[in-house]
């Protein structure tokens, strides 16, 4: 179980958020690329061995839209803030 | 006396509680002006609750206070902050039969909120004036100490039945765990 620092709230358990997907690169102009880029920017969630930026949202608690910095081999969570 | 087959706390819904809604820059004098002059207790800060008899304001977001008056005020009183914040850019919302109010008394009522919520209701982590929202069981729901031996819970109020439940069974007589 994931403690989250919630900067309003405090420690929180993970069962008061919801898991909003991962921070991605800012929205590109679907225009602009092939097709393939696309459905790789919409579709394919980035998954590595280390630190991941991902959103998460304090559902249960005060409702705000949290950015942490979270280790996906050891959990640790190295940095929490507010929005994105 | 029939030590262990009583209730570990009295569990009593409060049948009619007029609950008013705020959203806005909770820093902002005329909102702080607007909601104590309805609700006649102090503001929170935040995490906070703070109430005198059936009146209270409770903190709920960085953005948000739940405002409770007597049920029968409620209209008045929301009808009287939006009046006194018009032309301010926040939102005021009688959610008075949207939600549903329990009352818990007793000695244990750490204990049985304890089983439910994922809170640390230690004396030192969880004291009297503070609020909490979170959930119990599968359901969102917040809750606040009154005093030692008083919590006041709220959930939405499709699902009171379901919190009733839960609480009674929490407080199941011969179910103490004695961590607290
Ligand atoms: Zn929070």
């Amino acid at each position: 179980m994931l403690l989250i620092d919630c900067p309003f709230c405090g420690k929180r358990t993970e069962s008061e958020f919801a898991y909003g997907g991962p921070a991605l690169a800012p929205r590109p102009d679907p225009a602009a690329l092939t097709d393939a880029e696309w459905v790789d920017w919409l579709t394919v969630p980035p998954n590595p061995l280390g630190w991941v930026e991902e959103r998460w949202w304090h559902a249960r608690g005060c409702g705000a839209w949290l950015t942490l910095r979270r280790h996906t081999v050891t959990h640790e969570i190295a940095e929490v803030r507010h929005g994105r | 006396m029939s030590e262990g087959f009583e209730e570990l706390c009295r569990v009593r819904p409060i049948a009619r509680q007029g609950m008013i809604t705020l959203r806005g820059d909770l820093s902002a004098k005329a909102v702080k002006n607007a909601v104590t002059g309805v609700a006649g207790v102090d503001m929170p800060s935040r995490r906070e609750a703070r109430h005198v008899g059936e009146r209270a304001i409770l903190w709920m977001s960085p953005d948000e206070l739940a405002v409770l008056v007597p049920h029968e005020e409620a209209a008045v009183a929301a009808e009287t902050m939006r009046s006194a914040l018009a032309g301010i850019h926040a939102l005021v919302a009688d959610v008075s039969d949207a939600r549903a109010h329990f009352r818990l008394e007793g000695d244990t009522i750490r204990e049985v909120i304890a089983k439910l919520a994922p809170v640390d209701m230690s004396p030192a982590a969880m004291q009297p004036g503070m609020v909490r929202r979170t959930r119990f069981a599968q359901v969102a729901a917040g809750f606040w100490l009154r005093d030692e031996a008083t919590a006041q819970v709220f959930c939405f109020r499709s699902v009171a039945d379901y919190m009733s439940g839960l609480l009674r069974t929490a407080a199941t007589p011969g179910s103490a765990v004695g961590y607290f």
